[in-house]
C-alpha cells in the first residue's frame, strides 16, 4: 500500500529518502517535509516506516482495492533486535506480532576477510569457497563432486 | 550536461547491483583478492535494496547435507523436475555444494534461524525450505559486503557496461548516473559482476493505479540485469521461461509456508479439489515422464509449479473460480495462524494490510488466489538470464569457457537473476553464486586477464550524452506545449511503460489473453517493438528521477525483446501454466530437450538464435539414488 506521511509529525530529516529502494520518497520543495511521489511504484515494503524517527510515515492500502479504515503500524528496534507489528482491521479487531530480527549486536560477528589467512595455492586453484569445507558435509569429507558422488553430465533425454 | 562527471578508475571487480547476489560477490571477493580494488555500485541504498529488500520469512534453497538431509544432486533433480526439465544442472550442482556454507555464516553474523525444538537442526518449512526472523535479512549481508568492498557507491543507477576499446568483446567497468545529484559516474574496473535484478512491470499488471506497485517481484527489479548484459552483446538463455505465480489475490503474498508449514490446500469455489481432473489431459500435452498422473503419489515426484497453474488457470476458465486457500482449518492452531500473519510481515506486508483493510481474517474465511502476472527473472522458480560458463570440475565443453559464471563477454561475471538456468537458487543461492564469481573474477585478474584495458575518451563521452539525452529533449521540446504530458515530440517513461506492458500482455502471453500466444501473435509484437524502440529514442525526462524510470524502462525493454526472441524461437508448449504457443501445443522432447541461446548484436539490434544441448546429472546406476526421498518415504510409513 503506498506510503504517506503526516504533515504535523514529519521534520523533513530524509531518512526515509536515504533508504526508500524505489526511490520515491522526496522531499517537498515548499513544506520542506517527505512524500510519496509516486504511489505506483510503491512496493509497502514499509523500509521508510521502519526508518522513520517520529513514526510520521504510514501505508494507506492501494486505492484500486483496499477500503479505508485499517492500519498496520511498526516498530523496528535495533538495539533489542525486535520487531513489533500492530495490525488493526477495518472492523476494529486488533492483531499483535513480536518476532526477532537478529540475534547478535549489528555487525559484529561478520569477519573482516582482509585480516583471514590468504587462501593457499591449491584452494586457489580448487573449488572451495571461504570457510570451506565447513558446513558442506555431515562427515569430514571435502567438496561434493561428481566423482564423489558417483555422477556424470549425460547429455540427452533424462527425466 | 551541466553535471559533474566524476571517475573512478583502477578497480579490480566492479559490483554492479547489490542484491543478495552482488553482496555475496562483493562479500567473498576480498578474501581472494586482499590487496583488490572491490567497488559495489548499487541503484537504491543497500542496506534495503534487491528483492529482499522487505525482509524474507524464509531460506527457500537450504541442502542440510550437514544434518544428513539432501545431497546437492538431490536439489538438481527437484529443480529439472520442475522446470521440465530445462536447467543448466552443471551451474545448479555448484550453487547447491556449496550453499549450505553461505546459510551457516548468515547464523554466525546474527540472522535468527528456527530451529526444530525436536532435533536442534533448521526448522524445515519444506524439503528445501528453512524457516527464519528474516526481517533485517538484507541489512544483515550488506553489513558483510561493506566490510569487504573499498568503495560503496549508493544510488548509482548503472546504465551500460563499458567495453575494451584495445580487445573486442572485453568489459572495462560501466557508466551510470547518481540519481540524486546527477553526477555522471565512469567506473573503469578490469572484471563487472552483475548483481542486478530480473524483471518485474514488464507485462502489464492485474491491478490498476496505484495497485501497479503491488507487483510481487519487486517494482524496483527492472530487468537491469539483462538489460545490461544484452547492451554489451552478451549471450543470454532461456529468456522465454518466464514465471506465473499462484498467490493470494491482489496482495501477491507467499503461498509457500502456507502449502509447506501451515498445511493449508486449495479448493474451488464448490469446495473441491480440482487440480487432479485436470491432470490426464495434461498429460497427454506434455508427456507421461513429466506428469504421471497415475505414479505420480509413489514416485513421490512434486508436480511442476506450472502444471499446478495450469490447473488453477483452466478450473478459473471453466466457470469455478474463485480458487480459496483453505486456512480456516490451520488457522484455528493459535501457533499457526501467528506463523501465517508473520509470514506476511516478513516479506510481503501488503498483504497483512490488504487483509486488515477488507476484514479478512484467515481464521474465520477461506481467501481467495489468483495467478499473477508474467514475470522474467533468474532465481525463484524460473531461469532466466546470461549464458555463464560452469566450474572447470563439473561442465562439458559446450558449458565451459575459463571461469566460474564469466558470461560470453570476457570479464563479464554474473549472480542471481543475471545468471541463466539456474532456478531455485534464491536468495541463498544467489548469494553463493556472487561468492563463486568472486573468486573466478579474482583469477581471471590473476591470470593477467584484465591487463591493457583501454577506454576510450570517446566511449566515456558518448555514453555520457546518451545517458543525459531524456533531459535535453525534454528541455527542447517542453515549452512547445502550454502544459501536461501531451506532446508529439516526446512521450514520459511512465506513458512508455504503459505502452511496453500493453504490447507484451497481448502478443507475449500476459495474463488478459489467458497466458496464450503464437507465431502470428509473437511476429506482429516484433514489429511493434521495433517503432517502440525508435519511439524510446524520444523518451523525455523532466528531472533526475524521470531519468531513472527512463533508463529502468530501457532495461525493461531490452529485457523483454529477448522474450519475445526466445519465445518464438522455442516451438512448443514447454510450461503450460506459465505460457502456450498455441501453435504447437504440446512439449516436444525430441526438437526441443535443448536451452535456447540468444544474442543480439549490440551495433545492429539483430537477433541470433541457437539450440544449447542439455546434460543431466546421472547416477552410476539409470536413476541417481534419492537419499532425502527415501527418508521423507520412511517417515511416512511409519505414520
Amino acid at each position: 500500500m503506498p506510503t504517506f506521511v503526516y504533515m504535523t509529525r514529519c521534520d523533513g530529516c530524509g531518512h526515509c529518502v536515504d533508504i526508500c529502494p524505489s526511490d520515491i520518497m522526496h522531499i517537498d520543495k515548499t513544506y520542506r517535509r517527505a512524500y510519496n511521489i509516486e504511489p505506483n511504484m510503491c512496493w509497502e515494503c514499509y523500509s521508510c516506516v521502519k526508518a522513520c524517527p517520529h513514526n510520521a510515515i504510514n501505508v494507506r492500502g492501494y486505492a484500486d482495492f483496499a477500503p479505508l479504515g485499517s492500519s498496520v503500524r511498526v516498530i523496528r528496534d535495533e538495539e533489542k533486535g525486535t520487531i513489533a507489528w500492530k495490525i488493526k482491521f477495518r472492523n476494529g479487531t486488533e492483531k499483535n506480532f513480536l518476532s526477532p530480527i537478529t540475534t547478535k549486536p549489528w555487525g559484529k560477528y561478520i569477519p573482516q576477510l582482509a585480516d583471514a589467512t590468504s587462501p593457499s595455492k591449491d584452494m586457489r586453484d580448487g573449488e572451495l569457497l571461504f570457510n570451506e569445507p565447513k558446513y558442506i558435509r555431515l562427515d569430514e569429507g571435502g567438496l561434493h563432486t561428481l566423482e564423489s558422488n558417483g555422477l556424470t553430465l549425460k547429455e540427452g533425454v533424462y527425466y | 550536461m551541466a553535471y559533474k562527471t566524476i571517475i573512478e578508475d583502477d578497480i579490480d571487480i566492479l559490483v554492479a547491483g547489490a542484491g543478495l547476489g552482488g553482496t555475496g560477490a562483493a562479500w567473498e571477493a576480498r578474501f581472494w583478492g586482499k590487496d583488490k580494488k572491490i567497488v559495489i555500485a548499487e541503484k537504491a541504498n543497500m542496506d534495503r535494496s534487491g528483492a529482499v529488500a522487505q525482509g524474507l520469512y524464509a531460506i527457500n534453497c537450504y541442502m542440510g547435507t550437514r544434518w544428513g538431509e539432501n545431497n546437492p544432486e538431490d536439489h538438481v533433480r527437484y529443480a529439472r523436475m520442475d522446470l521440465m526439465g530445462m536447467v543448466r544442472e552443471d551451474l545448479a550442482f555448484d550453487m547447491a555444494r556449496h550453499v549450505d556454507s553461505a546459510v551457516h555464516q548468515f547464523e554466525e553474523w546474527g540472522l535468527p534461524i528456527m530451529k526444530d525444538p525436536d532435533t536442534g537442526n533448521y526448522m524445515r518449512e519444506g524439503r528445501w525450505q528453512i524457516m527464519i526472523h528474516g526481517e533485517s535479512y538484507k541489512p544483515i549481508v550488506a553489513e558483510a559486503a561493506k566490510k569487504s568492498a573499498d568503495k560503496v557507491f549508493n544510488r548509482i543507477c548503472v546504465t551500460h557496461l563499458l567495453m575494451d576499446d584495445a580487445k573486442e568483446n572485453r568489459v572495462a567497468g560501466a557508466v551510470g548516473f547518481n540519481v540524486r545529484t546527477g553526477d555522471y559516474h565512469v567506473f573503469k574496473s578490469k572484471t563487472v559482476i552483475c548483481g542486478a535484478g530480473g524483471a518485474s512491470n514488464i507485462f502489464k499488471p492485474r491491478s490498476v493505479g496505484e495497485g501497479a506497485g503491488r507487483v510481487w517481484y519487486a517494482p524496483w527489479s527492472s530487468g537491469s540485469a539483462y538489460g545490461l548484459m544484452i547492451g554489451a552483446g552478451a549471450k543470454m538463455t532461456q529468456m522465454e521461461n518466464r514465471i506465473v505465480l499462484a498467490r493470494f489475490k491482489d496482495g501477491y503474498g507467499p503461498v509457500g509456508a502456507y502449502f509447506l508449514h501451515l498445511k493449508t490446500y486449495t479448493q474451488n469455489c464448490n469446495g473441491e479439489e480440482y487440480e487432479s481432473k485436470w491432470f490426464p489431459e495434461l498429460s497427454k500435452m506434455v508427456g507421461k515422464a513429466y506428469l504421471d498422473t497415475e505414479g505420480q503419489h509413489v514416485s513421490h515426484k512434486p508436480i511442476p509449479t506450472c502444471l499446478r497453474n495450469h490447473a488453477f488457470i483452466n478450473e478459473v476458465a471453466a466457470g469455478r473460480g474463485p480458487i480459496h486457500m483453505i486456512t480456516m482449518h490451520s488457522f484455528q492452531d493459535p501457533h499457526l495462524e501467528e506463523v501465517g500473519w508473520e509470514n506476511f510481515l516478513g516479506m510481503t506486508v501488503g498483504q497483512a494490510v490488504l487483509w486488515a483493510a477488507t476484514d479478512v481474517d484467515p481464521k474465520y474465511e477461506n481467501p481467495e488466489l489468483t495467478t499473477s502476472e508474467p514475470y522474467v527473472m533468474g532465481s525463484h522458480a524460473t531461469g532466466c538470464g546470461g549464458w555463464a560458463s560452469g566450474p572447470e570440475d563439473l561442465s562439458p565443453p559446450e558449458y565451459f569457457w575459463g571461469y566460474n559464471r564469466m558470461m560470453t563477454v570476457e570479464g563479464l561475471f554474473g549472480a542471481g537473476d543475471a545468471v541463466g538456468g539456474t532456478p531455485h537458487a534464491f536468495s541463498s543461492g544467489s548469494f553463493t553464486e556472487g561468492r563463486l564469481a568472486a573468486k573466478a573474477a579474482c583469477r581471471y585478474i590473476d591470470d593477467g586477464k584484465g591487463d591493457g584495458i583501454v577506454v576510450s575518451d570517446d566511449q566515456i563521452r558518448n555514453r555520457g550524452e546518451e545517458i543525459f539525452k531524456p533531459m535535453e529533449h525534454y528541455k527542447i521540446y517542453r515549452n512547445e506545449i502550454v502544459a501536461g504530458d501531451v506532446n508529439p515530440h516526446y512521450i514520459n517513461p511512465r506513458q512508455g511503460l504503459d505502452r511496453l506492458q500493453k504490447c507484451m500482455d497481448e502478443y507475449c502471453a500476459g495474463v488478459t489473453v489467458n497466458y496464450m500466444t503464437n507465431e502470428k501473435l509473437l511476429n506482429i509484437g516484433l514489429k511493434k517493438m521495433k517503432i517502440m524502440e525508435e519511439d524510446f529514442e524520444n523518451l523525455a525526462a523532466k528531472d533526475i528521477h524521470e531519468l531513472l524510470r527512463v533508463w529502468e524502462l530501457k532495461h525493461r525493454f531490452l529485457t523483454s525483446e529477448s522474450v519475445f526472441q526466445h519465445t518464438l524461437f522455442r516451438k512448443e508448449t514447454r510450461w503450460p501454466g506459465y505460457y502456450y504457443r498455441g501453435d504447437h501445443m504440446k512439449l516436444d522432447d525430441e526438437d526441443w530437450h535443448v536451452l535456447t541461446v540468444s544474442r543480439r548484436d549490440p551495433k545492429t539490434g539483430e537477433y541470433t538464435m541457437e539450440k544449447a544441448p542439455l546434460y543431466h546429472l546421472v547416477g552410476e546406476k539409470d536413476e541417481m539414488e534419492d537419499k532425502g526421498l527415501k527418508d521423507i518415504k520412511a517417515k511416512e510409513a511409519k505414520k
